[in-house]
């Protein structure tokens, strides 16, 4: 398992193919790409603040509570810090498991808690100037589906 | 001597990231000492939802510092 947070832009195909090269028994890969949003001109940047190794450590918690509940084979986490501009790549998760419904949902689960609660603390910058931003409630009830569900 | 690091709005509040060489004894006398430099600060680092974390670790209360600990004030994540 790797989550590596990154200053620079990164090509989710490349990582993609990386992740499934050489695995014969896996079965399923799924993956989620997140890219920065324009949000109509109001956002010119976006930019993630992160604190370089306790970031890294509280993600691998998820990380290895997704790894057991879903009983993954494997995950990545590739996730940017630093400008952003609108298009490219934030995010990408990926992971392999013996059948696709673990896998689609263990990515959904390490999503919905990276858009939610992860250490980040992001802002926009656009011409009105800029702006911190929090979890919207709705990030929030996605991640707390997952405390009350159980498989 | 402390190390505290500030992160998000806290850091726009401050305007500093980082400082080096900060002398308290304890969480409680370093978050003293930040607010009598700077009341706005030394309000928001015991705002709501802040945490403090400990060398790394999140941490609830008051506790001494070690000669060479690390500070750090996280304000509300954001989530990526």
């Amino acid at each position: 398992m790797t989550t590596v947070l990154c200053d620079f832009c990164f090509d989710p195909g490349a990582l993609l193919s990386e992740f499934c090269r050489g695995r014969t028994e896996v079965g399923a890969v799924a993956t989620f790409t997140g890219l920065a949003r324009a949000e109509a001109g109001d956002t010119t940047i976006l930019e993630l603040e992160a604190y370089p190794g306790f970031t890294e450590a509280e993600i691998g918690k998820i990380a290895d509570q997704a790894r057991t509940r879903f009983s993954l084979d494997d995950l990545m986490i590739r996730h940017r810090v630093g400008k952003i501009a609108p298009g490219e790549p934030i995010v990408f998760v990926a992971t392999a498991a013996r059948h696709r419904r673990a896998a689609f949902e263990a990515c959904d689960f390490l999503m919905d808690y990276l858009k939610s609660r992860a250490p980040f603390w992001k802002k926009e910058h656009g011409p009105g100037g800029e702006r911190w931003i929090e979890p919207r409630a709705e990030d929030h009830a996605d991640a707390a589906r997952w405390d009350k569900e159980s498989l | 001597m402390a190390r505290v690091l500030l992160f998000g709005p806290l850091r726009d509040l401050a305007g500093w990231r980082e400082r080096q060489g900060v002398d308290a004894a304890s969480i409680s006398a370093l978050k003293a000492l930040l607010a009598g430099e700077d009341a706005r600060l030394g309000a928001a680092l015991s705002g709501p939802g802040v945490q403090v974390a400990l060398d790394q670790a999140i941490v609830k209360g008051d506790r001494p510092l070690a000669a060479d600990a690390e500070v750090a004030f996280l304000p509300p994540m954001s989530g990526g």
